[in-house]
């Protein structure tokens, strides 16, 4: 009855344990929020601004919050979720490393999956063509995109480094959602999806 | 008078009384002694009695939320674009019942009511009704209609007060809650406002310390100020620029003295005289009263999240940008009461520009909101 989700959707399902309590922010019309709490009795709430997409989520039966991310998740308490889930967000909000830290303090564990901006295809578009990059996972104009702040899978590295975020497992998805062992082995370069779940280090494991 | 009933109306309607003979202990200590409660309802109960959704009307609602009384009527019900077959609260699949609350004028016992102890009008001798007491006499006409638990209890303002108070005292006895413009206590400008109509009523040379029915009189100055003030809170400051601006009536010249030179002037005496005719002034100070005591977390220390710990309908709240007088922070507490409590809940917050009134209007994305979920209700329900 169900339909398959979405490969980058099935890894953050697959990452989320079952009967958990989950947050997912800019959950669109609540396709991973429908699939965990049918298939794995999450109870989750979601966070949209659209209203199409919010009005679509509570159509489906899904408990959807209309937010604006950037105004940022002061409201909901420490810990106060399992997992708080971002997918293919980041991108499009305006503080990008605030939001990134809000969600490691309202849950005990973040995902984060973001179009990663060092794909051969980008990196190809913007060095040899001298053009911006427009892929499947980025398919606006420069001047129209919701996506500000881009990122390669280096850069996402590098700001869990300096803002002490454990990053406790990775995935990468090729252009055709694929997992590959050369996805592993050049992520950067070959991972057109990067898929993060993350927390914030104890303060014993500082460096 | 209507042209010809629209095809998406319940059409002709008439309210029904339940007189309940037995006293009523209420929240302040007093007892009525008996008590009638007016009710609407429209669409068709079915057999599982799995359909009903109960509306709670707000200040200067009543039981008749929609359709026409007759055909000489000028306006529908309260909130007919809501509810009707094909609309939001869709009659073709869903029982819709609208009770009038105690205190009201319109039907339900109230301070205009006989007391039978004196065979007079009850005036200020009407006992004290509280949010509190208004969902637990719903409940006993729940329990005549037979319906054990409704598919929905949905209100806006006072109304979702009463759905709030519902889903605490009743948990069972709701699936879904719909909370709409609405606060879970009043602040200290709500209660200002409120303070301020009830002096102005109170202060009426004809009020007669509420026993104005035997002296022949009505306190109509007062009450029509109070619904001036109430109607300004009820408006933006947009709204009321856009549909008024500076314009004078009539566009003649000012006049340099104090009749009225400004259309919004003209405006709110004309609201204010319209009241009058169909409002009590007695009823007003009690509903007002019913308002500033709503505090469900008082009973908690004030802790919203615990006095929602037991809850166990889905909730959906809604709110709207420019209502100042329950702004959507009110109604954001509210959710995040909800979530710590770990309730379901879903918020939507609605652009509009009309103030608190949104809530009773058919603004596309409220309604597309509404729409959504009161289908999905009844998918759950197989209806």
């Amino acid at each position: 009855m169900s339909q398959p989700l979405r490969p980058d959707l099935q890894i953050i399902a697959d990452w989320i344990r079952p009967g958990s309590r989950v947050l997912d922010l800019g959950c669109g019309e609540g396709e991973l929020l429908d699939y965990l709490r049918r298939e794995k009795q999450v109870q989750g709430h979601g966070i949209e601004v659209d209203d199409e997409r919010l009005a679509a989520a509570i159509r489906r039966g899904l408990p959807v919050l209309q937010q604006d991310l950037d105004q940022g998740l002061r409201q909901f308490a420490d810990n106060s979720v399992d997992t708080v889930v971002l997918s293919l967000t980041l991108q499009a909000v305006y503080y990008p490393r605030e939001l990134l830290l809000e969600m490691l303090r309202v849950g005990r564990e973040g995902i984060v999956t973001f179009p990663n901006m060092g794909h051969w295809r980008a990196r190809w578009q913007l060095g040899v063509t001298g053009r911006m990059p427009m892929t499947d996972v980025l398919p606006h104009s420069w001047y129209d995109t919701p996506n500000i702040h881009l990122c390669t899978i280096d850069d996402f590295d590098a700001l869990c480094h300096d803002n002490q975020i454990a990053v406790l497992e990775r995935r990468v998805l090729d252009d055709r959602r694929r997992n590959t062992a050369a996805n592993r082995v050049w992520p950067n370069l070959l991972g057109e999806v990067a898929l993060y779940r993350c927390a914030l280090r104890q303060p014993e494991e500082k460096k | 008078m209507v042209e010809k009933i629209p095809a998406d109306s319940v059409g002709i309607v008439s309210y029904h009384d339940l007189e309940i003979r037995e006293a009523l202990t209420l929240a302040c200590g007093q007892s009525l002694p008996s008590y009638n409660l007016r009710y609407e309802c429209y669409g068709e109960l079915n057999a599982a009695r799995s359909n009903a959704i109960l509306l709670c009307h707000a200040l200067s609602g009543d039981h008749h939320a929609a359709g026409y009384h007759s055909v000489e009527d000028r306006k529908p019900g309260w909130w007919d674009n809501m509810i009707g077959p094909g609309k939001p609260i869709d009659t073709r699949r869903f029982f819709v019942v609208c009770s009038n609350f105690l205190g009201s004028c319109k039907g339900s016992t109230g301070p205009a009511s006989i007391n039978p102890a004196t065979g007079e009008p009850w005036g200020l001798d009407f006992p004290m009704v509280t949010v509190a007491d208004w969902v637990h006499t719903q409940a006993v006409l729940s329990d005549h209609l037979g319906i054990a638990q409704w598919a929905a209890i949905v209100g806006g303002s006072l109304g979702g007060m009463q759905v709030l108070q519902w889903a605490i005292d009743f948990p069972e006895r709701l699936r879904h809650a719909v909370v709409i413009a609405a606060a879970p206590k009043l602040s200290a400008q709500n209660i200002g406002f409120n303070e301020v109509c009830r002096q102005a009523i109170m202060s009426d040379p004809d009020f007669h310390g509420g026993r104005y029915y035997q002296a022949g009189t009505k306190p109509k100055h007062g009450l029509a100020l109070a619904r001036m003030i109430g109607h300004i809170t009820y408006l933006s400051d947009d709204a009321m620029g856009k549909k008024f601006g500076r314009e004078t009536r009539g566009g003649k010249q000012l006049s340099y003295g104090f009749d009225i030179d400004f259309e919004v002037e003209s405006y709110l005496r004309y609201q204010g005289q319209r009241f009058v005719e169909h409002f009590d002034a007695n009823s007003y100070l009690f509903i007002t009263k019913a308002l500033d005591y709503f505090d469900p977390a008082a009973a908690h220390g004030g802790d919203l999240a615990a006095t929602f710990a037991q809850v166990r309908a889905r909730f959906l709240v809604a709110s709207f940008s420019s209502d100042w007088r329950f702004a959507p922070e009110r109604s954001r507490e509210i959710v995040q009461a909800l979530f710590r409590a770990g309730a379901a809940v879903s918020y939507a917050e609605i652009e509009a520009q009309h103030g608190h009134d949104s809530f009773l209007l058919p603004i596309p994305q409220y309604h597309r909101v509404m729409r959504a979920h009161f289908e999905r209700i009844a998918e759950e329900q197989g209806l």
